[in-house]
């Protein structure tokens, strides 16, 4: 906890400069950190004329402004800082609660040592500064789907739900100030309604800093959250709609008027909506073209999101829901344009800046309140207020959730309403707007700000204490942690075709029909126009998930081979190069490659494969599934010496990669190595039986005019030759009954018999020629064999080739021992082939 | 029409429905009307060939699996009652479902039943368990590998496309099979937990443990 500690002195000591700082002004008293400068100063600060060339100058004022915004962020982060150090009390306390506390501290030491409060959130500040980063942020990282889907909720209780707590309020205090509940008031109902209209919105920034540490259901908290973030535009709509009407005064407001507010409200909200969606395809066209410029890539983003918000803004449309909506449309298209690295800064530095600003505003919400000269009580006025935000909320939520259950397709239960009700924080939007009321209109300012801080005090700190236990005690369901698992995303997938084809079917359009058809919509046209085409090649949902699942166990493969401080698996593995480099190549880059000759989709189970693609996850869990390594090791034996030919037939179109260059891929390489040969294992599965019952059967020629027509069907797509193979080696099916799929297709599955007899039942080998299959593959094919097609293919298999093959093989095997090293009995009885013994003894040899 | 369906409808077969299924009255008979209009046959049961004329079905990747699921095993026909038992699995549960009384029989819109029926689309030899090959099979349909002549032709016919349009959709495959191979691969891996090499009904429950299924396989029915 020292860390702790000194983060406290710290702040304390920055907060003491700071406060201080306002104070040197009048006193030109430097503040301790500043020692060495106000020493300049003494000697040349004060003069105009320059008698001597001055060494140093004191130039506090050129630098005051940026130098105390400055000082103010800092301080906000570090307050930020010490709370995350606490657990303790972060689990109590929700953040934006203690911020507004740490706000208070500030501002009565301010309040201290100036008399007077000098330090103000200043409404341009914040709407032109503080807003737009959490409001571009909120957008950005909106979970699309999951917002389009709720749409229709969200929109109502933004919209609906907004006008209705505007509107009710306002009529509440009306009701309750003509009744002289609140003493005498130099109010109207206009006046009191835009009070209702600034007051109303629940604000996304303490929606989110509370529903973020919550971690309610994600159905939930895009409503919430959803809701928070429009209806601050909505009632900024209001805001100026009732501003407008106060201006024209009661009497000049007339059917007409009202009509066109409500005319200028829809404009305004849905001309900032489609500001924001122009600047989201502006966005996404420039992103297509900035592959050049990687370093000022992420900037675009941010500055077009901000451009978004001010182009709204003097169009006086609603800036918040043009930040917001530039951020939604964009980040699909702009995350597939730009390269990872810029996404991932994109990612982290709005990240940055909305948490940052949420801080400041915090803070400063807090600081503002240790100002006697704002302070106007009305306990009536104030009571009344905060009893009718917290009563009509809840009155809206239960009827516009119950209109909207009527047509949800699962509803949102009693527990959900309550929380989303009880949700209802407001915060730093309501504080903003009340600052921008002119005093001279509105007698009775002071009043609306000292109730608007009442009132975000009580909903953030109270409300935002007992959010969590609330959710406790309710049960409400939580969300689920996250959903990194393949077989998740490709189920969803799943359910998504389902739903759709079942609405198809039952005759309806439905939300998932259109949802397709947007989809269906977005496929052709949008990618299309938006998109890089080398990205719209790249992107595919689940293959993407695939990709970062992969890195993230390669690096942590990685990290646990070097935490073992075994180098060895780097250096067997990095002379897999060759074989990987193609298959890495083709896989990625090179698509009409595989889909040509070299193209065998597999229809029937390849076990082996499975355990090739875990070996890292047994090595990390340490999980020994015996079976399956004994399986693993025995198929990658399979495997590998398959692996030459495949080598081989890339080799032709590809100059074969020296080992030692790409070192820059060596660790990807290194780690994928065991994936691939998953990939390789797909192909080979038809290939595998073929050559080995060849070799051990068959005689050459016959070989060959088997292998002919097999080269031909690979270019189908679809493996239908296999039962060619099969019928020739069905002496092999019978072996395969461990393999399920095998077992039930029967004539399917097309199974090696020699392996698959002794690996399965471990009986001796069927007889075998004592040479090893490829070895003599290639020998014969080189000299005996007339160059056919295929034996030109196979010819550069020369002796020298294998050896280096060889090293691959060991290095499979020896990444194997690894795990299976507790086991070697196992291991040596499921050595199938021939040169064995030699590569077995090496394969230890490297790792013992 | 509708009228024309609900009195072909006897009410007691209404009934049975709707304590068989949990469809409301005029669900049903909304169904059923939607039933008839796809019988093109007007025998009062429903053939592949019914279901595929349905133009949206075509382009859907995963259409002919869902086809399948509507007809018992070994049968080309199925009937209202088989259509309305398949269709109840996507029925949304509702509240006064979940705590019935737990001796009743599950209901066809239960979480499990909801993962069964998925589990089948994927399970084509019902043995109880996806292997790698179906698996795959599944992923190769979801990013358009495999097209098939028939499908591309009712594309063209029932969409109203062009070849050139189809052949792109083709062409767009962006995915090899070999990446889908080891995306299979994975697949399995994550989900296998008695190291069979493939999934079975409890182990795909289990994958789906956080999957809020009732939402996503549920759609609301058209009263």
């Amino acid at each position: 906890m020292s860390g702790l500690w000194h983060g406290k002195i710290l702040m304390l000591m920055v907060v003491l400069t700071v406060s201080r700082h306002s104070l040197a002004f009048q006193a030109r008293n430097a503040n301790p950190s500043n020692q060495p400068g106000t020493n300049a100063s003494t000697g040349n600060g004060t003069e105009n004329t320059i008698t001597t060339l001055p060494i140093v100058t004191w130039k506090w004022h050129h630098t005051e402004g940026p130098y105390l915004v400055a000082l103010w962020v800092l301080v906000s982060w570090i307050c930020k800082l010490v709370f995350q150090l606490n657990p303790a009390l972060t689990n109590v306390f929700p953040e934006s609660g203690l911020l507004i506390c740490i706000g208070w501290v500030l501002g009565g030491i301010i309040y201290g040592a100036d008399k007077v409060q000098t330090f103000r959130l200043q409404p341009f500040t914040f709407f032109y500064y503080l807003l737009p980063p959490i409001v571009l942020d909120a957008g950005y990282s909106m979970p699309n789907k999951q917002f389009m889907g709720n749409l229709g909720a969200i929109l109502v209780h933004a919209v609906i739900g907004t006008v209705w707590n505007a509107a009710s309020l306002g009529l509440g205090l009306w009701g309750c100030w003509l009744g002289g509940a609140m003493g005498h008031l130099n109010t109207g109902l206009l006046q009191l309604l835009l009070f209702g209209s600034l007051i109303a919105a629940v604000d996304p920034v303490a929606v989110i800093a509370v529903f973020e540490e919550v971690h309610v259901n994600e159905v939930l908290y895009i409503i919430v959250f959803g809701e928070s973030l429009l209806n601050d535009g909505v009632t900024v709509v209001l805001f100026n709609v009732f501003d407008a009407f106060v201006s024209l005064g009661g009497p000049a407001i007339n059917a007409v008027e009202i009509i066109k507010g409500i005319i200028s409200f829809f404009v305004v909200a849905f001309g900032g909506s489609l500001v924001g969606i122009a600047f989201g395809i502006l966005i996404s066209l420039l992103t297509r073209l900035t592959k050049k410029t990687p370093t000022i890539e992420p900037g675009f983003i941010f500055v077009f999101g901000y451009l978004s918000y001010l182009t709204a803004e003097f169009l006086s449309l609603s800036a918040i829901l043009s930040c917001t909506f530039c951020g939604v449309f964009c980040q699909k298209y702009v995350n597939t344009n730009m390269s990872e690295k810029s996404v991932n800064t994109v990612r982290t530095t709005m990240k940055v800046f909305a948490n940052g600003s949420e801080t400041v505003i915090f803070v400063f919400l807090g600081i503002s309140a240790i100002d006697p000269s704002i302070w106007v009580w009305n306990t009536g006025f104030i009571l009344l207020t905060l009893l009718f935000i917290f009563v009509f909320r809840f009155m809206g939520v239960f009827v516009l959730t119950w209109i909207l259950n009527q047509y949800r397709l699962v509803p949102l239960g009693l527990i959900e309403q309550l929380v989303m009700g009880y949700g209802g924080l407001r915060g730093a939007v309501a504080y903003g707007l009340v600052f921008l009321l002119d005093e001279n209109k509105y007698k009775e300012k002071n009043l609306m700000i000292s109730t608007t801080l009442l009132v975000v005090y009580f909903t953030v700190m109270l409300q935002g204490i007992t959010m969590k236990p609330l959710v406790n005690w309710l049960k409400v369901k939580r969300a689920t942690t996250d959903e990194a698992m393949l077989a998740e995303k490709i189920m969803n997938r799943t359910f998504d075709h389902m739903l759709v084809a079942i609405e198809d079917i039952s005759g309806q359009i439905g939300h998932n029909y259109l949802w397709d058809k947007w989809h269906n919509f977005e496929e052709k046209w949008l990618f299309r126009i938006l998109m890089n085409p080398t990205a719209r090649k790249s992107r595919d949902y689940i293959f993407n998930i695939f990709h970062q699942l992969n890195l993230k166990d390669a690096m942590s493969y990685v990290q646990e081979g070097e935490r073992r401080g075994s180098l060895a698996f780097v250096r067997n593995d990095s002379k897999a190069d060759v074989d990987f480099n193609k298959q890495f190549d083709t896989d990625f880059t090179d698509m009409p490659d595989i889909m040509g000759p070299d193209h065998i989709p597999v229809p029937f189970v390849l076990r082996d494969s499975v355990p090739s693609v875990s070996l890292n996850m047994h090595e990390q869990d340490q999980k020994m599934r015996e079976s399956e390594d004994f399986n693993a090791h025995h198929l990658l034996q399979q495997h590998l010496y398959k692996g030459r030919k495949q080598r081989h037939t890339y080799s032709r179109k590809q100059p074969v990669v020296n080992r030692d260059e790409d070192e820059v891929q060596e660790i990807f390489q290194r780690t994928m190595r065991s994936r691939l040969e998953s990939f390789k294992s797909a192909k080979m599965g038809v290939a595998q039986p073929k050559k080995i019952t060849k070799h051990s059967k068959k005689d050459q020629t016959e070989k060959m005019s088997n292998g002919k027509p097999a080269d031909d069907s690979k270019i189908h797509s679809y493996g239908d030759e296999d039962f060619e193979f099969s019928e020739g080696d069905s002496a092999g099916d019978a072996a395969g009954g461990s393999f399920p799929m095998a077992a039930y297709k029967g004539g399917a599955g097309i199974v090696n018999p020699a392996y698959m007899a002794e690996m399965d039942s471990n009986e001796p080998m069927p007889p075998m020629p004592q040479i090893p299959p490829w070895l003599a593959e290639a020998g014969e094919d080189s000299s005996n064999v007339a160059p056919s097609q295929r034996a030109q293919l196979r010819l550069p298999w020369t002796p020298t080739n294998l050896r280096r093959l060889a090293p691959l093989r060991l290095s499979t095997h020896s990444n194997d021992s690894f795990l299976l090293a507790d086991s070697p009995a196992t291991q040596e009885g499921t050595e199938p082939q021939p040169p064995l013994p030699l590569q077995d003894g090496r394969g230890r040899g490297t790792h013992m | 029409m509708g009228s024309r369906a609900s009195t072909l409808l006897r009410e007691e077969e209404i009934e049975e429905i709707k304590k068989e299924t949990g469809f409301s009255h005029s669900q049903i008979t909304r169904l059923y009307s939607r039933f008839t209009s796809l019988d093109k046959g007007e025998n009062g049961t429903l053939s592949r060939e019914d279901f595929q004329r349905i133009p949206e079905l075509a382009i859907n990747p995963l259409g002919d699996r869902i086809i399948n699921a509507f007809f018992p095993e070994g049968e080309d026909q199925v009937n209202f009652r088989g259509f309305m038992r398949t269709l109840a699995h996507f029925r949304p549960i509702e509240d006064n479902e979940k705590n019935k009384d737990p001796t009743a029989s599950e209901p066809l819109n239960s979480r499990t039943n909801k993962l069964l029926f998925a589990f089948r689309l994927y399970d084509l030899d019902r043995d109880d368990k996806i292997s790698r090959d179906e698996l795959l099979q599944v992923l190769r349909m979801m990013v358009g590998l495999n097209m098939f002549v028939s499908q591309v032709l009712r594309m063209m016919v029932g969409l109203n496309m062009f070849v050139s349009q189809v052949l792109r959709m083709m062409v767009g495959v962006n995915i090899s099979d070999e990446q889908l191979g080891s995306i299979a691969d994975r697949t399995i891996q994550e989900a296998d937990q008695n190291g069979d090499n493939s999934i079975s009904f409890n182990e795909f429950i289990k994958v789906l443990e956080k999957v809020d299924v009732e939402q996503k396989m549920s759609i609301r029915f058209l009263h």
